[in-house]
This record gives structure tokens, C-alpha cells and sequence, in this order.
């Protein structure tokens, strides 16, 4: 599914990366621990939800190779953390929705989870 | 290729910084994208865990044909029991460090399953020493 489409659907705004609108996700995976993220195989067109707004959440998906970040729960990404991901190339996407609701609206529009 | 990063406790800030250095000279070498993964997935966990759990620290990063050795010694409190430490869930950090996003004790963990050798050694009140060797091959 392409980015735009996905902002759409959580009524959510790109504020980093704009450029990748078009570039396809594949699988979804949602979690608030870095830990866990940091466990993820990943193929590079993975998309992490997460409610953790924080420098850490850009390092560890630039570790990860995971390039598209969507902060749930009207989570904002500081100045600092938009430097980061300008840097690393990334999409950073910011939605209103619960974390529980925007799995629920990719999930049944056909996103797939990575386990 | 020798290289050294200094790291600060309670940085957090800067948490990171040493591994997103070496991820980028590992591309520049041409190492497989999955043993970069594999190597700086195993060293951030490291490096956070000198921020958060120690006072100070020194990364080393030797780079050669064959692999890469990484050395990072810190002052600190040291590990009681390395054993206990290694195993997955188990954590001291603070709802500080949840915060971040870390202290689910998967650090170790992480470390273990994504080094080809991973050695920890540890004096109480002294400080730890991780290394993680990782082949190219
Ligand atoms: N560099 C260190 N200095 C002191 N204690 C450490 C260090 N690294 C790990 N530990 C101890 O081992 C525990 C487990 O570490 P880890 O698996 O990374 O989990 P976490 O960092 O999430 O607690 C920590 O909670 C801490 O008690
Ligand atoms: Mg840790």
C-alpha cells in the first residue's frame, strides 16, 4: 500500500519525507518498546506504529532499516527527532488515532503484519 | 580501521550516536546489509545500556578484512550476576529508561542473538566490559 493511501486512512500528515509518498509498505509491525522493534526482521518496507515520540525511536528504526515511522495518539515529533529523520532519509507520519485503531483500519485494508 | 567514541551516562541525547557512526562506515565498506543489521542492533543495545546503566564509557571498534571486534568497557556499577543478567525479562532500569523505549531486559538478549561471539565481564563497583565480534562472512 503506498504511503499517501495510508496517511489518508488514519487521517494523519507526513512531517518529514513527503517525497516517499508514493513508496509501498508492505507489513505493519506496532509496538512502544524499542527492544522489541529492535528484534524485528525486516525487509525494508516495514512500517512501525508507536506511541513513543522520542529521540530513541528514530535511532533504533535507523538501526533497524525501518524507514517509515506513523506516531499514533497525536504524539508530535520534536525538532530535534525531524532532524534525525531527515537525515536518515526517513518518513515520519502523525495520526490522531489510537495506536489499537489504526491497526485495525490497515489491518482490514489488506496491510499484513510482520508475525 | 580503529576507531574510538566516548560515551556519557544519562546522555540521552546523544544515545546512539556511536552506533548510527559505525552503521555508516560499515555501508562505506560495503559489509552485507544483514551482518550491519545483525552488528549495530547488538552495539545500540550496548551503547544504550552504558547510557542508562553506567556513569561512562569507551567504544572501540576494530574493522578488518574477515570482522569486526567491538570493545566497549565502562565505569559503573558493575553486574552482580551475569548469568541473571542474561536472561530475557530480567531488568533494573528505571521507569526513566522504560520511558525511552528500553528496560524490558531484552538488551542482553538481543546482544546474544545477533553477535557471532558475544563475551561480558563485569567487576561490582568497578564498571562492565561487552564485546561483540561479528564476521563478515
Ligand atoms: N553496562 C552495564 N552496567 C551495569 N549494569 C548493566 C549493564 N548492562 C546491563 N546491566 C544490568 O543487566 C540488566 C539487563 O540488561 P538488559 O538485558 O540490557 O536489559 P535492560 O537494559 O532493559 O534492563 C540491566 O537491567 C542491568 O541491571
Ligand atoms: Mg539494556
Amino acid at each position: 500500500m503506498e504511503i499517501n493511501e495510508i496517511v489518508s486512512l488514519v487521517l494523519g500528515k507526513i512531517v518529514v519525507g513527503e517525497a516517499h509518498k508514493f513508496d509501498k509498505i508492505d507489513r505493519v509491525f506496532a509496538s512502544d518498546l524499542m527492544s522489541d522493534v529492535l528484534t524485528v526482521i525486516n525487509d525494508k518496507s516495514l512500517m512501525l506504529i508507536t506511541g513513543l515520540a522520542n529521540l530513541q525511536t528514530i535511532r533504533t528504526c535507523e538501526m533497524s532499516d525501518i524507514k517509515v515511522i506513523l506516531f499514533a495518539r497525536g504524539k508530535v515529533a520534536s525538532e530535534e527527532m525531524l532532524e534525525l529523520a531527515k537525515e536518515n532519509d526517513m518518513v515520519l507520519i502523525e495520526s490522531k488515532y489510537s495506536m489499537y485503531r489504526i491497526s485495525g483500519i490497515l489491518y482490514q485494508a489488506g496491510l499484513q503484519p510482520v508475525y | 580501521m580503529d576507531f574510538e567514541y566516548k560515551i556519557e551516562g544519562d546522555d540521552f541525547t546523544n544515545a546512539g550516536a556511536a552506533s548510527s557512526a559505525v552503521k555508516k562506515m560499515l555501508n562505506q565498506v560495503g559489509v552485507r546489509p544483514d551482518i550491519i543489521k545483525r552488528t549495530v542492533v547488538a552495539l545500540y543495545e550496548a551503547e544504550v545500556n552504558i547510557v542508562v546503566h553506567a556513569y561512562r564509557g569507551t567504544i572501540k571498534i576494530d574493522i578488518d578484512e574477515e570482522k569486526i571486534h567491538i570493545r566497549l568497557e565502562d565505569e559503573g556499577p558493575g553486574i552482580p550476576d551475569i548469568d541473571r543478567a542474561m536472561q530475557k525479562g530480567y531488568s533494573t532500569a528505571t521507569p526513566r529508561v522504560r520511558e525511552m523505549g528500553f528496560g524490558a531486559g531484552m538488551g542482553l538478549p538481543n546482544m546474544k542473538s545477533n553477535a557471532d561471539s558475544l563475551v561480558v565481564t563485569s567487576e561490582v563497583g568497578k564498571g562492565t566490559t561487552v564485546e561483540i565480534t561479528n564476521y563478515f562472512n
